[in-house]
This record gives structure tokens, C-alpha cells and sequence, in this order.
């Protein structure tokens, strides 16, 4: 993974002393609420309902054992001993104080982190596929281009008060675990017939108030032109977005408001004019760059492990646990390991300082040093050894990391909500806790299958229950909160948003609700068919009349 | 009101025009865009230099013709999260221009660098803040890791750093 | 049991660590929500705004906004769920905010679902 040069480290150095001297002179009064705002909001500190927030970047989703110790020694030091891990592949610490947070972008930039752009109408982390060089289905890294890009962002004068956030994702692979359909600019990496790397552009995709998918408006631009082109597309939207409503000054709205077609027509206009200077320096730095993704030194083993497959025979939970969290891995003998944090009746994404070091330290001897973080907030081992599974599983048992439900129905993504998030209309954390409970049997979760379960504790979607395949949206009605079900969604490469079922739900009766729904698919299920496929052969219409069939 | 230019306080010497009314018949004066195109003949007759007062939603394209014969042009900050003058400063730079470039309206010093690195090189800073936190706030960044910006401060550019013997930037960004 | 005394009260975040907190009569600001001033006419809540702006001013709290609350027996309640987390700390996790530190007050949020 990435490593620093000594122009990194002084960049992050500077910007570290630039936030300290910042927060001094609003702690002083020089600077009014208003002025600092946007400033400490471009270091990922926001003002929450119990005390400040901050969101660590974790770019594209890749850590290494000695940056997740110091995650845990945050945590520990200036929070309460957890942090959040987030649906964008970053993390939050929910108790912070503005007066500590030079301290901690310090400790952050010691370990090679910052919170840089984490909030603020400019671009933020470049996210991608969290099975990225190591996925069995993938064409090419994706993560040099990740990392070019966030260099690129990072402070960029003429990008950073965008009329809204940015958010940039990418994926190197057919099979899309990176979103790229709903986010503003989405890459995805093809190869032509003669071998070379090219990215498809999607402009426009988003969640929130107004969900759509993006539109391609390049099938296939030559990597030398990414970050011209890049440049056109933000020029092109700070110049027009709309700045008279916040609710519509993201660049799906601009897109829609003027047509796809009228848009890749300002675009490439836009790009036509700029000056095109050699991109001789921006290649290399890409080779630069990917050198330090190259793959580990994976040894050659034969597919068939006969240590774990003894291991599974003895052991049925770990048996199931491997069937449910382990990702095929490019090479013979590898394993992609899935730690959930989603534990029975627990908090969607959350992990102790304990526990965050009992994952560094089996990265650190199992993995190559490297863990990632899933847009599902959960972490991955992405290059364990067949044979050292069970090893690493027994680790994860010991603190509460060995739930067999990735992926499925207890694999539930939610925001923190309205317990934590001064934005939120609705609690989100206890609905998924409730249902967490409810499907706690884990042959009907098996029975059940894939499902990805997204809630949203406002409209802002930063649960993502828009490309959920059961979705949640918390509201308010007349003070009280309650809940809006949707179906059919996916974030995957045929992405959809999906349709509102009906009328919402109070708390309580959420879970009830959401088995209805699986009761229903369990009947009418093709054998073998997973829950978006039924859906999307059914449609709502069975659905809808089991939930609201009178009594 | 005193210019910030070069990290030091010079005075304003030009006059700036309302969109009507007489101009003065000498000395340097800043008009309003609209005016530039309907007094054209007059405005190009006069001695002393010519500046521009552009808006935020107008279109650096417009400029183009006028471009050689302009010494100043004025772009506002209607708000200091308007960023669009961002894009349409380092629009005019890659146009060719190098005359001065002038930021007014909500300009605070956290936002200087971000300006200077665009091509603004002249600020309308009021009296709010202290030179030196102006002075200070130039120089907050010692790096950009963007290339062909137009630098007035002294950031290095990481990544030409970083690959010194490649072909250098062909066009010449840096303004003046 | 005395009747209920409705009324407003403003709400904001220390400025230094973001902590929620509760104006009182005598201008401080409190962690605690029982004591917290009750305004229970117009003029009365825009006087509280207005101190709390100025508060503002002065970097002591930030986003200062009035909300709906009620006493009884000494104890406050907020109307809604939200400034009632405020006053006591997450549903989720009882064992963090006010609610642990002897510092929660007023009724407390249902818990769970």
C-alpha cells in the first residue's frame, strides 16, 4: 500500500499546523462560527448532537496494522474507547473536543492519515471495491488511480468550495462493489482488446433527497486523460451548479436539470478548451504510485488446504462462518476473510480500541499487514493463507469479531441516527438492532441468503437505503419518528433505487415488517433465487399486499 | 481601500465607474462588464489603462477579445463558499491573461493561498485582520500537489518535484 | 405532584468540546437539563435567543437554538427525542454521555424500540 514520501509528510505537517492555528483563533473569537465552519468542516469536524465528530479519511478503504493501532490509540485518548466505521470507508470518533483535534491530526499524520476533505462542499475520500487487488474477479487495481486522485483533490484551489461535497469512486472490477453508479463521478476499469487500460466515466449518480444513477459520458478515456478530463467535469459543475437550494446543488441535479446529452456537450467543451500540457509528469507519478500497490508476496500454494477443510469438519460454527465470510481470493490456497461487525443485537459498524487491535495484529501476521474497510462497515483481511483461517477465526471469536452473518440478513448497514447525528430525523441504530435480534437464528439467516438491509436515519441517505435491497428510511411525524420500507435497490453494476412499499412503520414494528417481507420471498422464491431476483420478477406487488393486507 | 499585493498594503489607484455616468477623461478606471461592450469606442480612446468589473456567472469566454487592452479585472466573492471565481480566475489565466487579478467582496486570509494559487494576485481586504495574518496565511501551505497552477506564493508543486527531469509544463502559468 | 410548567428553553454546544448544553436564569450554561431556564412566554424565549447569541459572540457555545420542554417536580423534559439524547446521552450505549457521568437529568428517552 501507499507510503508517504517526505512531500506527503510536509503536506500533511502543514496542513495539521494550518487547522491548529485556525481553531486558536476561533477558540479566540478572531474568527466567527460562520468563518470556521467551512474550515474545520475541510478537517472532517463536525458539531453533533453530543459533542464534536470526527471523521478520519481512510483512503480507498486500505489500512495498514500500525494505522489501526493508532485508530485504537485515538479512540482510547480522545474519544470513549470506540470509533464508527463508516459507509464511505472512513471512520468517526462521535466524542471529540475541537480543543484536541490539532493533537489528533497530529497523531493521525505520525501514522501517514489526516482527515482532509472528510466534510466540506469539496471532493472528498475516493472510495473503491474493498476486495480491491486481491478479488478473484478483478481486472486491475483500481487503488493507483484511488491514490492519484486523492492527491489530486487534496487542497485543490480551484475545487474547494464546490456549491456542495464530492464524492468520487472507483472500481477495478466487473462485478461493482465499489457504487459507482450513485456516486458523482464514478470510474470504472475497462481493458481493450489490446490490453490497455481505459475508465469509464459516470457523471451524476447520487443518493439522498433525489436518487438517481449516474450517466456515462465516456465509455472508455485513456488513463493519461483522467485528470484533465476530472478538471473539466469540476469546472463545468462549480461553474453551474445550482448554489440557491442545498438540496439541489449536487451535480445529479445539474445533470438532470440540462440533460446527459447537453452536459457531456459543456464537458467536452470544457476539456477541448483547457491547455494540454504534456501528462508525462502525471503518468509517471501514476507508475510511482502503483509500484507500491504491487501484489504481496503471496506463495504458491495448491487450491486445497487440508488444515482448514479438517478445521471445518470439527468445527460446524466455523464451518459456517467460513461459508458466509470468506471472499474468493486471485490466488491458489488465499482467502478473502470478512470480519463483521455486526454482532447479534450490536452497533452496525462500531469496533473497541481492543478490538481494532486484535484486527491489526492478526493484518499484521495473517494479512500482509493490510486490512480494508467495506462500504457495509465491516473490515476485511484481504490475503489469509487457507491454512491460517481457523487460526485467525478463533482470534476473532475470542473478542466478539466471529459473526457468520456477512452478507446476509444480519449483515445490516445503518448511519448512527439520531443517537448520535445532529441531522437525523429518526433513530437507526435500534431498528437494526431490533431486526439484528429477530433474524439472531442463524439457519434462517442461511435460509434467507444474501440481503443487504440498509437504514437511513434521515433523507441525507448516509445508510444508503437507497440501493438497499430492503430499505429503511427514518422520518418524523408529528414529533414521533417512524419508518418508510423501500425494495428492490443495489448499488451493483444493473443499479437501482428502490420503490417506497407503502406507509411507514412505527419502531416497534419495523422488525415485524421486515419479516412479512422475507416470509413472503421465502414462499414465492424461485429455488436458489436470491432476494433482488425475486423482487425484480415479482415486483412489489406481493409484497405490498402481505404487509398491508388488512387483518 | 488598501490592495493586498505581494503580501504588502499598496494603495488603489484606479477609479472604479458605476454602470452609468461620465468615466473621468484620464487615469486608470475600472468598468463594469456591461459597459465594456457598449462604450467600447469611447473606453478604448481614453489615455490611461483599462480594468473590468466581471461578475460570477458571466463567462470568462466573454473576455476574450478584450483581453490585451485590460490591465485589472475585478472578481467578487458574493459569499466565501462561492467558490465559482475560483474557476473563472484560473479560467482568464489559461485564456492568456496577465494583467492583474483582483478578489473583492467576502476575502478571508484562510482563503488566500486558494487564490493566489488560481491567479488571483491583488485583494480587497478591508480592515478586519492584521497584515501579518494575511502574511502568515500566504505561506500556511508549503506545498500543492497540483500542477500548473499559478503560484504567487512560494509552494512547491509536489508532484514536478517529485519527477524533475520529465518534460516541463509547456505553457507558462505563472502570471506576470 | 405539581402541575407541569411549560415552556422553552435554549439549547447549545460548549464551544471548546462540543459538549451539549442548557442555559440557565443566571446565564451560565449547564450540562445538566433540569437547570435549564424555562421561558414560557414569547418575549421571555426571544430574550433567551438573544443572550445565548451574544454567548456566541463571545466563543463560549455555538448553534444555540430554542426548543419545547416542560418541568415537573423539579425535573425538565424536552419535547422531543432529539434534546432528550442531548440531555442524557445515546439510547444505544447507556453507559456513555450524562446518563453515566451523573450529570443526565429529565426524563429519560423509551428505550429501544
Amino acid at each position: 500500500m501507499y507510503r508517504y514520501d517526505e512531500f506527503d509528510h510536509q503536506f500533511v505537517r502543514d496542513r495539521t499546523n494550518q487547522f491548529r492555528n485556525q481553531a486558536e483563533r476561533r477558540l479566540s473569537g478572531e474568527l466567527t462560527e460562520e468563518e470556521f465552519r467551512p474550515l474545520r468542516l475541510m478537517n472532517g469536524l463536525y458539531l453533533q448532537l453530543h459533542a464534536y465528530m470526527l471523521r478520519v479519511a481512510i483512503p480507498y478503504g486500505t489500512l495498514s496494522s500500525r494505522q489501526m493501532r493508532q485508530l485504537a490509540l485515538i479512540a482510547e485518548k480522545w474519544d470513549r474507547g470506540y470509533g464508527h466505521f463508516t459507509t464511505r470507508q472512513n471512520i468517526q470518533y462521535n466524542w471529540i473536543k475541537l480543543e484536541d483535534t490539532a493533537d489528533i491530526l497530529d497523531a493521525l499524520a505520525e501514522v501517514e492519515m489526516h482527515a482532509i476533505q472528510t466534510s466540506g462542499n469539496c471532493i472528498r475520500n475516493v472510495t473503491t471495491d474493498h476486495w480491491a487487488g486481491a478479488a478473484a474477479d478483478e481486472i486491475a487495481d483500481p487503488r493507483p488511480v484511488g491514490e492519484l486522485l486523492r492527491q489530486w483533490s487534496s487542497l485543490h484551489p480551484e475545487f474547494s468550495y464546490l456549491p456542495r461535497k464530492f464524492k468520487i469512486a472507483v472500481t477495478g472490477a466487473p462485478n461493482d462493489r465499489a457504487a459507482v453508479k450513485v456516486h458523482d463521478i464514478g470510474l470504472r476499469l475497462h481493458k481493450n482488446g489490446e490490453g490497455e487500460i481505459g475508465w469509464e466515466v459516470i457523471v451524476g449518480g447520487g443518493l439522498g433527497r433525489t436518487p438517481m444513477v449516474g450517466v456515462t459520458v465516456r465509455d472508455f478515456l485513456p488513463q493519461h486523460e483522467l485528470i484533465g478530463y476530472l478538471e473539466a467535469i469540476m469546472r463545468v459543475y462549480n461553474l453551474y451548479g445550482r448554489r440557491d437550494n442545498k438540496y439541489k446543488a449536487r451535480i445529479k441535479i445539474l445533470v438532470h436539470e440540462i440533460g446527459a446529452e447537453t452536459f457531456k456537450a459543456e464537458v467536452e467543451a470544457e476539456y477541448a478548451k483547457r491547455p494540454h500540457p504534456s501528462t508525462e509528469v502525471e503518468e509517471r507519478e501514476l507508475k510511482r504510485i502503483a509500484a507500491y500497490f504491487a501484489a504481496p508476496p503471496l506463495e504458491k500454494l495448491p487450491r486445497w488446504s487440508p488444515s482448514f477443510e479438517e478445521a471445518k469438519l470439527a468445527n460446524p460454527a466455523f464451518a459456517r462462518w467460513t461459508k458466509n465470510n470468506l471472499g474468493p481470493h486471485q490466488a491458489d490456497g488465499y482467502a478473502i476473510v470478512n470480519i463483521s461487525l455486526k454482532p447479534e443485537g450490536g452497533i452496525p459498524g462500531d469496533a473497541t480500541a481492543d478490538q481494532m487491535r486484535v484486527m491489526a495484529d492478526l493484518a499484521e501476521r495473517y494479512s500482509f499487514d493490510e486490512l480494508r474497510v467495506s462500504h457495509a462497515q465491516n473490515i476485511v483481511l484481504p490475503h489469509v493463507k487457507k491454512d491460517d483461517v481457523f487460526a485467525v477465526y478463533q482470534a476473532l471469536e475470542k473478542v466478539e469479531l466471529a459473526a457468520a452473518n456477512y452478507g446476509l440478513a444480519g449483515d445490516i448497514i445503518a448511519c448512527p441516527g439520531l443517537d448520535y447525528c445532529a441531522l437525523a430525523t429518526a433513530r437507526s441504530i435500534p431498528i437494526a438492532q431490533s431486526i439484528s435480534r429477530k433474524f439472531a437464528d442463524s439457519k434462517k439467516q442461511d435460509e434467507i441468503g444474501k440481503l443487504k438491509i440498509n437504514i437511513s436515519g434521515c433523507i441525507n441517505a448516509c445508510g444508503h437505503h437507497h440501493v438497499g435491497h430492503i430499505g429503511i428510511l427514518g422520518l418524523d411525524k408529528k414529533g414521533e419518528e417512524f419508518y418508510q420500507i423501500t425494495l428492490g435497490g443495489s448499488s451493483a453494476e444493473s443499479a437501482s433505487i428502490g420503490t417506497i412499499l407503502g406507509p411507514g412503520f412505527a419502531g416497534h414494528e419495523v422488525a415485524d415488517a421486515i419479516e412479512t417481507i422475507l416470509d413472503t420471498y421465502l414462499k414465492l422464491r424461485d429455488p436458489g433465487e436470491e432476494f433482488l431476483a425475486t423482487y425484480r420478477r415479482l415486483g412489489a406487488k406481493p409484497f405490498k399486499e402481505a404487509l398491508y393486507a388488512t387483518a | 481601500m488598501p490592495l493586498l499585493k505581494n503580501n504588502l498594503l499598496v494603495s488603489d489607484t484606479w477609479i472604479t465607474a458605476e454602470a452609468e455616468g461620465e468615466l473621468p477623461n484620464a487615469g486608470d478606471v475600472i468598468v463594469p462588464f456591461a459597459r465594456l461592450h457598449t462604450e467600447w469606442d469611447a473606453l478604448s480612446a481614453r489615455t490611461g489603462r483599462l480594468g473590468v468589473r466581471f461578475g460570477n456567472t458571466d463567462k470568462p469566454e466573454a473576455l476574450a477579445g478584450f483581453l490585451p487592452r485590460l490591465s485589472v479585472i475585478v472578481l467578487p466573492f458574493p459569499a466565501f463558499n462561492d467558490g465559482r471565481a475560483y474557476s473563472i480566475a484560473r479560467r482568464l489565466r489559461e485564456m492568456g491573461y496577465r494583467g492583474e487579478l483582483r478578489a473583492i467582496g467576502n476575502v478571508l486570509p484562510d482563503q488566500l493561498q486558494f487564490m493566489l494559487q488560481v491567479g488571483f494576485d491583488a485583494f480587497e481586504i478591508g480592515e478586519r485582520f492584521p497584515l501579518e495574518t494575511w502574511q502568515k496565511a500566504s505561506r500556511q501551505m508549503s506545498l500543492a500537489y497540483q500542477r500548473g497552477l499559478f503560484r504567487r506564493g512560494a509552494e512547491a508543486e509536489i508532484w514536478t518535484e517529485r519527477h524533475t527531469d520529465a518534460e516541463p509544463w509547456l505553457e507558462q502559468p505563472h502570471a506576470g | 405532584m405539581t402541575t407541569p410548567e411549560k415552556g422553552q428553553l435554549v439549547t447549545a454546544n460548549r464551544l471548546r468540546d462540543g459538549i451539549a448544553v442548557f442555559l440557565t436564569r443566571s446565564g451560565d450554561w449547564s450540562e445538566t437539563i433540569d437547570d435549564a431556564v424555562l421561558a414560557q412566554e414569547p418575549q421571555a424565549a426571544a430574550a433567551l435567543e438573544a443572550r445565548a447569541k451574544d454567548d456566541e459572540k463571545k466563543t463560549i457555545v455555538s448553534g444555540a437554538y430554542l426548543i419545547d420542554a416542560e418541568r415537573i417536580g423539579g425535573r425538565v423534559r424536552a419535547a422531543h427525542i432529539r434534546e432528550r439524547m442531548r440531555a442524557l446521552g445515546p439510547t444505544v450505549r447507556l453507559d456513555l454521555g450524562k446518563q453515566a457521568e451523573g450529570k443526565g437529568a429529565g426524563f429519560a428517552a423509551p428505550e429501544g424500540v
